[in-house]
């Protein structure tokens, strides 16, 4: 039964000057499947990110989405689509409340925004689904505090929060776990477990314990390229990959 | 073609003045992130200096050589007292606070000096013109002008590309976190480029006080100008603001010559002269707007690359 | 005082205001009347100013070059109509129906290409070149010789000739301004609450999220553009009216400076910020110079313009929240 998959990345490239950030990579995201991509810092793993969500124009290759081709297609046009990107440094509208930052996210799926004269805020359609997806990361309590004053760990569920209401086909999460506590990162483990089948996922982290967890394919990243890509039993007794990578993560 | 000509060097002379405004202001905003817009009122007290300086020695390089230290001077006052508090501030807060300098320095230049314009006379030593070219005199004055630029231009780029100071400046302008970070005292450097900016300035305005009238509102007539220029040139880069100022001023300098007289090949002279005249003067905000809409970072963005 | 008391403060104000040629002449200065014109009618243009600055986060250093295109519309049709000759082949008007909303759309139509243009920039550019383009309309103004050039021109047909209304009279134009204040002002506490609103702050907040967002900033931001632009337009309108008298010094760079002081100096992105720094920057302008005076500081009272530069740096420094922030408190904290 082979599918087409969700994801097909065709040997992209791109440099920074003499930096080969992505070299040559290419890599398939199958529809339903939640793919870990690893690899020590530097290998490259958020220019990808980066490439994929439309802010950085490779220099070469192809990236196709559910059978077309986005390579040129603009940044602000693939949420649409279904592919949605969640930050490593958490990117939030820091004077909106929680509620208010869903909402604007959900607000982009709703239509077009060019409407001047009713007032957002008592836009109950719009309230509903934001609370909902509160609800789904356990903020629903904190709806009406200002989002600077959340903590980190409520910021990064937050961050995710913005982005699974839009509904996403993909979802690009770039370290949804980062400076996250052992209680909240299980936490997040979970929320994420019980989207799986309904949203695929390309996951970045370093936390090896979530990535395990989660992942049903792992691919590994090294200097922009894949050295491995398979299941987390076959990468966890890869010997290139325990040297390049597992082995740094041991001794950390 | 004589006018042509003599039009020409005219426009690479005004491109020199701009140069060396934008040479400083460029680098400021690239390294700095600074946005400055008090910078005009460097070039006007270079060129208050250096008419007071000479009306009283009667020596037009007493003048000269007195404007660029109190240009430096200003400078580093002006960043002490108000740009050094700016520095983590957004955009916004810099243009205002600068523009309050604008508002201030201004007003005093005004208490100080009264409201007419000063006069300053080239030098004798400078009177007079020389063929630069075979056929065409061009006054001696502008010719030094633009040697003098052409010198600046020189100086500045052996100290980018061949000095330590040079280099930081450089990784400065691309990565402002990094050079703090090798331990270079960042607001010695700050100071001192602020202080060199400055001088250039300074040095600007009192070359410019032959030419023009000494009076408040000429730094930011030519800063505005200069605006444009770092938009052509790209923010942060010494070539752009060289190019771009060449540009600029030629562009302007023929467009003001030439334009009107062009529009009435086509149109009856009354609206030719109207249209031409206007035309004219939009001459490089047009320049600009289409090198915004071909390259919104400008020719030769610092970001690119070094330099 | 407390957010909440925002309210009542506006509904204070307003009263005050309809109330106020009476009180002007009971003091026996019908005089005032004008001068708190003057004040509505900056007010409207630095309320559409703070629209892009203060919520959408676009430092816009030109927008005074809209009040002047939408002040030489006025000027320039009622100088076709007093001197009976055509403009592209139209005759001039007065008509206040037709030349104000005209006024108004071409300053939005102004707007709209320089901030298609603008937009495409950020940052430091983006201010570098709204500045630029603003020069650039104060030179075309200074070009037209037909229409006084640098000189300026006078409306010797005086103001707009509006039906039912006679513009002429003082106080009945300073209602008609109160009129288009209020007016504006709640068309732009509407915009502000409304879908767009969100998405504008939503902008100014953070850019980037917004387009990861889906949205197409761009449009959004340029749509405010084109709407201040239209606020300042119509502030152009009523200003020519006003003082049947347009120059390019309308559009001159320090006059963008001048209302973008309004702004920061009332209460940035707060829409009642603007109104109260109108009023404490022309109130300065008329007056600073009377106080020198009387208390003899001459030198002073020549160079009373030298009180704003440091005023403004402070401003910037330590009082950033200007009148607003001072006399209203936040409630969660500040923002």
């Amino acid at each position: 039964m082979a599918e087409t998959p969700l994801l097909r990345i065709e040997g992209l490239a791109k440099s920074f000057g003499a930096l080969r950030a992505t070299d040559d990579l290419s890599l398939d995201v199958a529809e339903g499947e939640i793919h870990a991509l690893i690899g020590p810092n530097g290998a490259g793993k958020t220019t990808l990110v980066n490439q994929l969500s439309g802010e950085l124009a490779p220099d070469a290759g192809r990236i196709v989405f559910d059978g077309r081709d986005i390579t040129r297609i603009r940044a602000h046009e693939r949420p649409h689509l279904g592919l949605v990107r969640s930050f490593q440094i958490t990117s939030i509208f820091p004077e909106f409340t929680t509620l208010e930052n869903v909402a604007l996210s959900a607000q982009s799926r709703t239509g077009h925004s060019f409407h001047f004269f009713w007032p957002v805020a008592g836009d109950e359609n719009l309230n509903d689904i934001a609370r909902q997806t509160l609800s789904s990361v356990g903020l629903e309590a904190d709806a009406g505090r200002p989002a600077h004053a959340l903590s980190h760990g409520q910021q990064r569920r937050l961050e995710l929060a913005m982005a699974l209401v839009l509904k996403p086909r993909l979802l690009l999460l770039d370290e949804p776990m980062a400076g996250m506590g052992p209680d909240e990162s299980a936490f997040v483990v979970d929320v994420l477990s019980n989207l799986r089948g309904t949203v695929t996922m390309l996951l970045i982290e370093h936390d090896m314990d979530a990535v395990f967890a989660l992942a049903d394919r792992i691919t590994v990243l090294v200097y922009g390229r894949p050295i491995a890509s398979g299941t987390p039993e076959a990468i966890r007794s890869d010997p290139a990959v325990r040297e390049a990578y597992l082995g740094d993560e041991e001794a950390a | 073609m004589l006018l042509f000509v003599e039009q020409l060097l005219n426009g690479l002379q005004l491109g020199i003045f701009l140069f060396l405004v934008a040479a400083g202001l460029t680098l400021i905003f690239g390294i700095m992130g600074l946005i400055n817009l008090a910078h005009g009122s460097l070039f006007m007290i270079g060129a208050y200096v250096a008419a007071t300086v000479t009306g009283l020695t009667g020596s037009f390089l007493a003048g000269l050589l007195a404007a660029l230290p109190a240009a430096a001077v200003a400078g580093v006052v002006i960043e002490f007292v108000v740009m050094r508090r700016l520095y983590d501030r957004e955009h916004l807060d810099q243009v205002l606070a600068t523009f309050g300098l604008i508002l201030f320095i201004n007003e005093a230049v005004t208490m100080i000096w009264g409201r007419t314009p000063l006069f300053l006379n080239v030098p004798d030593a400078l009177k007079g013109t020389f063929e630069i070219i075979p056929g065409i005199p061009y006054p001696v004055y502008r010719i030094a002008i633009i040697a003098a630029g052409i010198l600046v231009a020189l100086l500045l780029w052996l100290v980018i590309a061949r000095t330590r100071v040079g280099m930081l400046i450089r990784a400065g302008s691309t990565n402002r976190e990094m050079v703090a970070a090798l331990g270079v005292d960042i607001a010695l450097l700050y100071t001192a480029l602020f202080a060199a900016g400055a001088v250039f300035a300074g040095f600007a305005g009192a070359m410019a006080g032959p030419l023009v009238s000494v009076q408040v509102g000429m730094g930011e007539q030519i800063l505005i100008l200069t605006f444009v220029v770092i938009v052509i040139g790209g923010i942060g880069s010494v070539r752009g603001a060289l190019i771009g100022s060449l540009l600029v001023g030629v562009v302007d300098t023929l467009g003001r010559a030439f334009v009107p007289d062009l529009l009435k090949l086509f149109l009856p002279p009354a609206e030719a002269d109207g249209i031409g005249a206007g035309l004219s003067s939009m001459m490089v905000y047009l320049l600009m707007a289409v090198v915004l809409i071909v390259r919104p970072s400008g020719l030769f963005p610092a970001a690119a690359g070094a330099r | 005082m407390p957010a909440a008391y925002e309210k009542p403060f506006l509904i204070a104000g307003l009263i005050l205001l309809i109330a106020f040629p009476y009180i002007a002449e009971a003091l026996g200065n019908a005089y005032f009347t004008s001068t708190v014109s003057r004040i509505l009618i900056f007010a409207i243009a630095a309320i559409s100013l703070d629209l892009i600055l203060g919520y959408g986060g676009m430092v816009s250093f030109g927008h005074a070059a809209y009040l002047g295109v939408g002040a030489y519309v006025v000027a320039i049709l009622s100088f076709h109509f007093y001197d009976g000759s055509a403009l592209f082949g139209l005759p001039g008007t007065e008509f206040a129906p037709i030349v104000w909303p005209l006024g108004v759309v071409l300053s939005a139509l102004a707007a709209l290409v320089l901030g298609a243009l603008c937009l495409r920039t950020s940052g430091i550019y983006f201010i570098m070149i709204t500045l630029a383009f603003a020069q650039m309309l104060f030179f075309f103004f200074v070009s037209l010789q037909r229409y006084g050039g640098d000189d300026g021109l006078f409306m010797f047909a005086g103001r707009s000739h509006m039906p039912f209304i006679d513009l002429d009279d003082d106080t009945t134009f300073y209602y008609v301004c109160v009129a288009f204040l209020v007016g504006f002002y709640v068309l732009c506490r509407a915009i502000v609450a409304s879908r767009f609103g969100r998405v504008l702050q939503g902008i100014r907040q953070n850019e980037r999220r917004m387009t990861m967002l889906g949205y197409p900033v761009y449009r959004y931001k340029l749509a405010a553009f084109v709407i201040a632009g239209a606020g300042a337009g119509l502030a152009g309108v009523l200003l020519a009216n006003h003082t049947k008298f347009v120059s390019p010094d309308i559009l001159h760079w320090t006059k963008s400076g001048d209302i973008l002081i309004m702004v920061i100096l009332g209460g940035i992105g707060t829409l009642t910020g603007p109104i109260l720094g109108s009023a404490a920057f022309l109130l300065l302008e008329e007056y600073l110079p009377v106080i020198f005076g009387d208390l003899s500081m001459d030198l002073l009272k020549d160079h009373w313009r030298i009180v704003f530069g440091p005023m403004l740096i402070l401003i910037v420094l330590f009082a950033r929240r200007g009148l607003y922030g001072m006399l209203f408190r936040r409630e969660n904290g500040d923002g």
